[in-house]
C-alpha cells in the first residue's frame, strides 16, 4: 500500500500527487521532486538502447529509513512515482509492478478522455478511484 | 407572496396545502400582479379560459372567490378562484365550502402566454446557478420547443420556483436528488427537449434548429398520453406515477430518447456502426454548456471500452447523462445498469463487433505521440496478461463495467489486426480522413496498406481497355483484342463497351471484301488483261485508280456488310447506335457516286493491268488493298471512339461535379 502517488508530466510538472495526509503532504512532495533525478539517471543511463527495449518499470529509486521510492516511467515521460512506508515489507516487486500497471491504465484513460487536455492536472474521479485503492486505507 | 394568509385576505379562510401554495403563488405571478396585489384582469381571464372551464362556472367562481364584489382579482381572491376552478374541474360545485378539502391542482391548458411570461422569471431565479444554467440566455430555440408544452411547465415551473432556492448550493449531491424526485417524470416522459421547459438550459445546447421539431412531436404526444398526471398534488406521488408510468429510474433511456439520440448520432455520423471521434464528441457536448469536468466525468461514465471514441450506445449513454445532469441530476459515480452499451441489446444495438474494432488511431488522437509508443510498451511489458485478456475483448460487450486493467491492454494489439479487415465496413471517408491526417508509426501501415488496397482495385481494369481498343495491328489481331476487350468489358460500363462491342464486326469485314472483290475482280480481271495488253500506257494509272477503286468499294462493302452487324451489336448495347448509323449514311453516300463509276472503270483497267505479273500483283494489290480498307476502318472507328471518349469525358466531369458537392456533406 502506497503513502504517497505521484504523477509528473514530461515537462517535470506535477499531473496528480496524493499522499496520506497523516504524516506532512510536504515531506512526501520533496520526496517525489528529488526522485525525479533519480529517474532521470535512470532514462538517461539506458539511451543507447530503443524506445522498445527501455524497461517502464524503474524499480527502486532509493531507499530511506522511513519508505522506500519507485518508480515508472511511460514512453511519452510521464512519470509515475510510488512511496511506499518501509516497515511495509511484504510488499513484493511484482505487487508495485502492478500498481503501476493500474496507474497507466488508469492514466491513458485519462488521456483518452477528449476534455482532458494533456498537461492539466488529472481531476478524474475513476482515476481518484483507483489511486485511492493502492494508497494505504487511512482516515 | 404571502401564501398562508392569502387565502385570509379574501374574507374567508382556506387552507393550503404546499403544493396548492406553490402552484397558486406561480399562477399569481404568471397574472402580472401589480404593486397593490392585483392581478392583471387580462390575465387572470387567460388563465381561468385555459382552465377549460364554462363560462359560467367561471363566473360562479368570480363570484365566489369574491372578486366580482371587489372588482379585482386581489391575491386572496385569486387563491380562492383558483381552489374553486380546481373543485370545478373535479366536479365539485361551485362553493366554498367545497374548496375546504384537499383538491388536486387546477389544470390550465395552452397557455402560451403564460409560459413565456414564466420565462422571465427564470433568469433571475436561475442566476444563481451558473454553472447548470449557463444557456439560459440562448432563448431563441426555448419558445418553439416549448410551445408544445403545455401542461409540464404549468406546475413544474411552479415547483421549479419553489425549488430553486434549493437549487443554488447547486453541485451539493445530497440535496439535489431530493429536489429533482420531481424531474424523472419529466425527464422521462418528454424526451430531451422538453427537459428544456424545466430548465431552460438545453435549448442553448441543442442549438440546432431541427432538434427542436422532433422532441416536440414527442412532448406533445406524451402530453396528450397523459393529461391527468400533470396535476399530482405531491412530489412524491410524482415519483410514483413517473415510476408507475415509466417504470424505470430516471438513468433509462425511453424509446423516445433513443430515437432523439439516433437522430442526432446521425448528425454526426451516418453510419450507426460506426465511431463518433473525442474531438468530434467534445465539440458536440460541449454545445451543451456544461462545465469541463463534468464533461469529463461523463465521458469516463460513458466510454466504457476507453478508446476515445464513442460507439452509438456509448454515446447515447453519454448524451442521455448530459440531459440528466442539465436537468439538475447528480452524475453518478458509475454507470447504472441501465445505460451500460450493453444494456439494450434487442433492438439496437446489433453491432458488438465493430465495437471490437475501434480504430487505433483515435486513441492515438488523444494520446500524445510518444502514448503510442507507450501502449506498445506497455503491451511488451506485459505479456502475461494479454492472453487472458484478449478473451476478455470478445466479451466486451458483456463485462461492460469499467475495469480498466483488463481491458486497456488487448486494446492497442487488437485493433489493429481487427482494423485492417473492418475498417472497411466503417464508415471510410471520415475515418480514412482522420487516419491519414494522424497516422502513427502502427496504424499507419494498416491504413496505407488499406488506401492502397483501394486505390489499386481501381486502376487495373480501366487502363486496359482502352489499350485493347486502340491498339493498331493487323486485321486479325485486332479481331482478337476486340474480342478479348468485348468480353472484358461487357460488365463494364456501356460506352466503353458499346465501343467494343462495335468494334468485332468491322474487322470481320476486310476478309470478305477481297473475297467479294476478287470475285468482281476476276472478272474484272479479265477484262483488265484485255485492257492491259491494248492499251499498256494505262497500267499504272488503270492500277492506282482500280486499287483506289476497289477499296472505295471494298469501303462500300464493308460499310454495306458493317451496318447490319454494328446495327445488331448496337441494339444489344444500345449506347452508341446514332454515330454508327450516321457514319453509315456517309460512306454510303459518299461511295454512292463512285459504285457507279467503278464498275465501269474497274472493269476496263483491271484488263488492261492485268497480264504482265498477274499473281504477284494481284497478291501485291490485295495486300494494299487490305490495308487501306483497314486504314478506313480504323479512321472510321478512330473517329467515332473519339466521339464517344467525348460523351464519356462529359459524363465522368458532371459525375465528378456531382461527388464534389456530395463530398464536404459527408465528410463533415
Amino acid at each position: 500500500m502506497a503513502v504517497c502517488i505521484a504523477v509528473i508530466a514530461k515537462e517535470n510538472c506535477p499531473l496528480y500527487i496524493r499522499s496520506v495526509p497523516t504524516q506532512g503532504e510536504l515531506k512526501f512532495h520533496y520526496t517525489v521532486h528529488t526522485s525525479l533525478d533519480v529517474v532521470e539517471e535512470k532514462i538517461s543511463g539506458v539511451g543507447k538502447a530503443l524506445a522498445d527495449q527501455r524497461e517502464l518499470y524503474l524499480g527502486l529509486l532509493y531507499p530511506t529509513e522511513d519508505y522506500k521510492v519507485y518508480g515508472y516511467v511511460t514512453n511519452s515521460k510521464v512519470k509515475f512515482v510510488i512511496v511506499v512506508d518501509s516497515s511495509n515489507t511484504s510488499l513484493r516487486d511484482n505487487e508495485i509492478r502492478s500498481m503501476f500497471r493500474k496507474l497507466h491504465n488508469s492514466f491513458t484513460d485519462v488521456m483518452c478522455n477528449p476534455f482532458y487536455n494533456p498537461g492539466d492536472p488529472i481531476q478524474s474521479k475513476a482515476f481518484d478511484s483507483i489511486v485511492s485503492t493502492m494508497m494505504v486505507q487511512a482516515c | 407572496m404571502d401564501q398562508g394568509s392569502a387565502a385570509g385576505t379574501g374574507g374567508t379562510f382556506i387552507s393550503l396545502s404546499d403544493t396548492e401554495q406553490r402552484c397558486y403563488s406561480g399562477l399569481y405571478a404568471l397574472c402580472q400582479p401589480d404593486s397593490s396585489g392585483k392581478l392583471a384582469a387580462g390575465k387572470v381571464a387567460e388563465l381561468f379560459r385555459a382552465s377549460q372551464l364554462p363560462a359560467e362556472t367561471l363566473h360562479q367562481v368570480t363570484e365566489v372567490c369574491g372578486a366580482k364584489r371587489l372588482g379585482y382579482f386581489g391575491c386572496g381572491q385569486f387563491y380562492v378562484a383558483l381552489k374553486l376552478m380546481a373543485a370545478a374541474q373535479v366536479g365539485l360545485p361551485v362553493r366554498l365550502e367545497s374548496v375546504a378539502g384537499e383538491l388536486p391542482l387546477p389544470v390550465f391548458v395552452g397557455i402560451m402566454n403564460e409560459l413565456e411570461m414564466r420565462y422571465p422569471n427564470h433568469p433571475s431565479t436561475n442566476e444563481s446557478q451558473p454553472h447548470i444554467l449557463g444557456s439560459l440566455t440562448g432563448s431563441a430555440p426555448r419558445p418553439p420547443a416549448d410551445r408544445p408544452v403545455l401542461r409540464h411547465p404549468d406546475t413544474s415551473m411552479d415547483k421549479q420556483e419553489a425549488w430553486s432556492p434549493p437549487r443554488s448550493p447547486g453541485i451539493s449531491p445530497p440535496r439535489s436528488p431530493s429536489a429533482y424526485r420531481s424531474y424523472p417524470y419529466g425527464a422521462q416522459r418528454n424526451g430531451t427537449d422538453t427537459l428544456l421547459a424545466h430548465d431552460g438550459n438545453v435549448p442553448g445546447r441543442l442549438s440546432v434548429p431541427q432538434e427542436n421539431s422532433s422532441p416536440s412531436h414527442y412532448s406533445l404526444k406524451l402530453q396528450s398520453e397523459h393529461p391527468v398526471i400533470t396535476c399530482v398534488a405531491s412530489v412524491e406521488r410524482l415519483v410514483e406515477r413517473a415510476e408507475i408510468d415509466y417504470s424505470d429510474e430516471p438513468w433509462r433511456i425511453t424509446e423516445e430518447q433513443r430515437e432523439y439520440y439516433t437522430n442526432q448520432f446521425r448528425s454526426l455520423q451516418p453510419d450507426l456502426n460506426a465511431l463518433i471521434m473525442g474531438t468530434v464528441a467534445k465539440n458536440f457536448f460541449t454545445k451543451s454548456k456544461l462545465p469541463i469536468p463534468e464533461l469529463s466525468h461523463i465521458w469516463e461514465l460513458s466510454d466504457v471500452d476507453k478508446d476515445g471514441a464513442l460507439t452509438f450506445p456509448e454515446f447515447c449513454t453519454a448524451f442521455h447523462l448530459i440531459v440528466a445532469r442539465k436537468n439538475g441530476y447528480p452524475l453518478p459515480e458509475t454507470l447504472p445498469a441501465t445505460l451500460r452499451p450493453g444494456f439494450v441489446e434487442p433492438g439496437v444495438v446489433t453491432v458488438p463487433p465493430s465495437e471490437a474494432t475501434e480504430p487505433l488511431i483515435v486513441f492515438d488522437d488523444k494520446m500524445m505521440p510518444g502514448a503510442n509508443q507507450l501502449e506498445m510498451g506497455s503491451v511488451d511489458l506485459q505479456m502475461t496478461s494479454r492472453p487472458g485478456v484478449t478473451a476478455k475483448q470478445d466479451t466486451r460487450d458483456e463485462s461492460r463495467k469499467p475495469e480498466f486493467s483488463p481491458k486497456r491492454i488487448p486494446d492497442p494489439h487488437e485493433k489493429p489486426i481487427q482494423r485492417v479487415s473492418t475498417l472497411k465496413p466503417d464508415s471510410p471517408q471520415e475515418l480514412d480522413a482522420n487516419m491519414k491526417s494522424r497516422t502513427r508509426p502502427r496504424s499507419y501501415s494498416s491504413t496505407s496498406i488499406d488506401d492502397a488496397m483501394k486505390k489499386v482495385e481501381e486502376p487495373p481494369t480501366p487502363p486496359p481497355r482502352p489499350q485493347k481498343t486502340h491498339s493498331r495491328a493487323s486485321s486479325l489481331d485486332l479481331n482478337k483484342l476486340f474480342q478479348q476487350s468485348g468480353q472484358g468489358s461487357r460488365p463494364s460500363q456501356h460506352s466503353l463497351s458499346a465501343k467494343s462491342g462495335w468494334l468485332p464486326p468491322p474487322p470481320a469485314l476486310p476478309p470478305r471484301p477481297p473475297a467479294t472483290q476478287i470475285f468482281s475482280f476476276l472478272p474484272g480481271s479479265e477484262k483488265s488483261s484485255q485492257k492491259a495488253v491494248q492499251q499498256p500506257n494505262f497500267a499504272d494509272f488503270s492500277k492506282f485508280r482500280e486499287e483506289q477503286e476497289s477499296s472505295v468499294r471494298g469501303g462500300l462493302s464493308t460499310e454495306d456488310l458493317a451496318p447490319p452487324k454494328s446495327d445488331s451489336t448496337l441494339r444489344h448495347q444500345g449506347h452508341a447506335p446514332q454515330k454508327p448509323v450516321r457514319r453509315k449514311l456517309h460512306p454510303e453516300s459518299e461511295s454512292a457516286t463512285p459504285p457507279s463509276a467503278t464498275p465501269y472503270s474497274a472493269a476496263t483497267l483491271t484488263k488492261s493491268t492485268q497480264r504482265p505479273p498477274p499473281k504477284q500483283k494481284r497478291e501485291i494489290q490485295m495486300a494494299i488493298r487490305k490495308n487501306r480498307e483497314t486504314n478506313a476502318v480504323l479512321t472510321r472507328l478512330n473517329s467515332e471512339l473519339q466521339q464517344q471518349l467525348k460523351v464519356v469525358h462529359r459524363e465522368r466531369v458532371t459525375l465528378e461535379s456531382q461527388l464534389e458537392l456530395l463530398r464536404p456533406v459527408a465528410s463533415t
